[in-house]
C-alpha cells in the first residue's frame, strides 16, 4: 500500500458499525447476567512476569510504568475487595506483537465468575461467542487428546528430550525448554489440524499453568485448570480456574522472573498490590479473556486484523 | 552487508539463507497466547527456484542478499552464452543457459529485460511482459477467418510455440504475454 494512503482507516464503515454493535452486544450479554462492568487503568507500576509477554513502558512522574497486557491483576484486586462477578472491556498492550492476527494494542474482554469452575465458565464463553457469531459447530477436546493425535507424544508424560527431538525439525532455534517445545509443536502440528467452528481445549500441561489452579485428570496426571477457545483455527480466548493461593502465586512469579533474568530479558517489579490482594483472600473463581478484534475477524471473515481496527499500528506510526 | 530482522521481513525482500539468495514471499507472525513468538516465512531460493517454508524465532535476523534487478538490453547469443548490456554504462554480462532458462523463448535482440544480478553476476532473466515475435512456421492461414475462434500452433523466431488464431500466417508478427505464453494480438507493423 502506498504510504500516502495510510492516513485512511483500515476498517471500512460497515466494519466500524459491526464493531460498535459487537461492543454493545457484549455489554448487553453481561448486564443481563448481572455482571458489573468496571473501567480499569491501563498504566501500572508493575507488570506480569510472563516469559513471553513484553511490556510497553511509560514514565509517570519520573517513575517507570507499564501499559497493562491484560486487566487480570486489577480485576482480581476488585474480586478480593468483594466486587462479586465483574467484567472489563478495554485495551491491552503487548510489545513486539504485530502481524495478521496481532496488533501491539488490542481490545480485550475479560470476566470473572465467583464460585464457578472452569467447566461452567467454558459453557458461558461458548454461549457468548455463539450469540455474537451465530450458529457454528462446537467441539471440545483435552489438550492431550489433540496433542497425541498430532504428534504421537503425550504432552504431560513425554520427556523434555522427546519433546525437543520432535520440535527441532520444525524450528532449530527452539529453546531446550519444555514450554517452548510444546508451543512450537502445538502451533505447527495441532492448530492446523483443528476442525473449523468453535473448539474448546482444556487441561493444559503444567508448564502452561500461568495463573491457573492445578488438578488431576482422569489419567491421574497433574494438569493446569486452563482452557482456550479457537474459532476456525484462530485462538480467541484463554481462561482459568484461578489460583487463589498467594504463596504458590509468589513462587510462580519468582521462578518466572528467574527465567527472565537468565534469558537476559528485562525484569519488571512484582505486583505487590496483587499479591497482597491474594493474601487477603481471592474468592474461588474462574476467569477468561477474549480477543475482541479477532472475534470480529471471525464474524466478518476478515483475515487481517488491520481490516477490523480503525487504525492498526502501521497507520499510527 | 545489512541484516533484516523477522519483524521487518516483507515480501520481495532478498535475504541469504544457507548460503543461497532467497526472495521472501510471505511472513506470518505466530504467537500462542502466552507462548514463544515465531515467524513462519515462505521463501523462494533464487538459485533453484524452489519455494520453502521455514520458521524463525521472532527477532532473529538474516543477512541481506546482494541481489539487484537491473534493466538490460539483450544483445545476442553464441550458442553457449546469452549477452546483455547495461544501457547506461554499456557494461556487458554473459549468462548461461541455466540462468536464462525459459526466458530464452522470449528474448528478441535489442529488447530490454530485467536481469537479476547476484554479487554482480546474472542469476536470472525476466523478459518483458509483452513481446512481439514473428511466426516462422504454422499451417497456412485461413484468410478472413477472424470469427470462428479456432486456434493452431505457431512457431516463433525464438523457437517458442504459441497457439494463434487460424487467419495468421508465416511472416506475421504477434504480440505474446510472456508470463502465460498466450497470444494477445497481431502486432501492427
Amino acid at each position: 500500500m502506498p504510504s500516502a494512503e495510510l492516513w485512511r482507516p483500515g476498517a471500512d464503515l460497515a466494519v466500524l458499525r459491526a464493531r460498535a454493535q459487537m461492543l454493545q452486544s457484549i455489554r448487553q450479554f453481561f448486564q443481563q447476567r448481572q455482571l458489573l462492568e468496571v473501567d480499569l487503568p491501563v498504566l501500572s507500576g508493575a507488570f506480569g512476569s510472563d516469559l513471553c509477554i513484553e511490556p510497553i513502558s511509560a514514565v509517570v512522574n519520573g517513575h517507570s510504568a507499564y501499559l497493562q497486557s491484560s486487566p487480570e491483576f486489577f480485576l482480581k484486586r476488585l474480586l478480593a475487595a468483594g466486587s462479586g462477578d465483574v467484567f472489563a472491556l478495554g485495551r491491552a498492550f503487548r510489545d513486539h506483537e504485530r502481524g495478521r492476527r496481532h496488533n501491539p494494542e488490542f481490545t480485550l474482554l475479560e470476566w470473572y465468575r465467583c464460585g464457578w469452575d472452569q467447566w461452567q465458565l467454558m459453557q458461558e464463553l461458548q454461549e457468548l461467542v455463539l450469540s455474537l457469531l451465530g450458529p457454528r459447530p462446537v467441539a471440545s477436546y483435552s489438550y492431550a487428546e489433540l496433542f497425541v493425535a498430532a504428534t504421537g507424544l503425550d504432552p504431560h508424560d513425554a520427556s523434555d528430550a522427546q519433546l525437543l527431538a520432535r520440535a527441532k525439525p520444525l524450528g532449530e532455534w527452539v529453546a531446550a525448554n519444555r514450554a517452548a517445545c510444546l508451543d512450537l509443536l502445538f502451533a505447527e502440528l495441532v492448530e492446523p489440524a483443528l476442525p473449523s467452528g468453535l473448539v474448546l481445549i482444556w487441561d493444559f500441561p503444567l508448564s502452561h499453568s500461568a495463573l491457573a489452579e492445578l488438578a488431576t485428570n482422569r489419567a491421574g496426571q497433574s494438569v493446569a485448570c486452563r482452557f482456550e477457545l479457537y474459532c476456525d483455527g484462530v485462538e480467541l480466548a484463554n481462561g482459568y480456574r484461578e489460583l487463589t493461593d498467594a504463596a504458590a502465586q509468589r513462587q510462580r512469579f519468582t521462578a518466572e522472573i528467574e527465567q527472565r533474568r537468565s534469558a537476559g530479558r528485562a525484569v519488571t517489579p512484582l505486583d505487590e498490590h496483587f499479591l497482597a490482594a491474594l493474601e487477603s483472600g481471592l474468592p474461588p473463581c474462574a476467569g477468561v479473556a477474549v480477543g475482541v478484534d479477532r472475534l470480529l475477524m471471525c464474524q466478518l471473515g476478515c483475515d487481517d486484523i488491520d481490516e477490523v481496527l480503525p487504525f492498526s499500528w502501521r497507520r499510527c506510526r | 552487508m545489512a541484516t533484516f530482522s523477522t519483524n521487518d521481513f516483507r515480501s520481495g525482500m532478498k535475504v541469504m539463507l544457507d548460503g543461497d539468495p532467497c526472495n521472501i514471499l510471505d511472513n506470518e507472525f505466530v504467537k500462542p497466547g502466552k507462548g514463544q513468538a515465531f515467524n513462519r516465512v515462505k521463501l523462494r531460493n533464487l538459485k533453484s527456484g524452489r519455494v520453502l517454508e521455514k520458521t524463525f524465532k521472532s527477532g532473529d535476523t538474516l543477512e541481506a542478499a546482494d541481489v539487484m534487478d537491473t534493466d538490460m538490453q539483450y544483445l545476442y547469443e553464441d550458442g553457449e552464452f546469452w549477452y546483455f548490456m547495461e544501457p547506461e554504462t554499456f557494461e556487458q554480462h554473459q549468462a548461461d543457459g541455466k540462468v536464462v532458462a525459459d526466458a530464452k523463448l522470449w528474448l528478441r535482440e535489442q529488447d530490454v529485460c530485467v536481469v537479476t544480478l547476484y554479487n554482480g553476476a546474472p542469476l536470472s532473466v525476466t523478459p518483458p511482459n509483452h513481446v512481439e515475435l514473428e511466426i516462422v512456421e504454422t499451417d497456412p492461414g485461413v484468410r478472413g477467418d477472424t470469427a470462428t475462434g479456432g486456434t493452431k500452433p505457431a512457431t516463433l523466431t525464438t523457437g517458442a510455440v504459441v497457439k494463434v488464431p487460424l487467419f495468421l500466417d508465416r511472416g506475421d508478427v504477434v504480440r505474446v504475454d510472456t508470463r502465460t505464453g498466450e497470444y494477445l494480438s497481431r502486432a501492427r507493423d
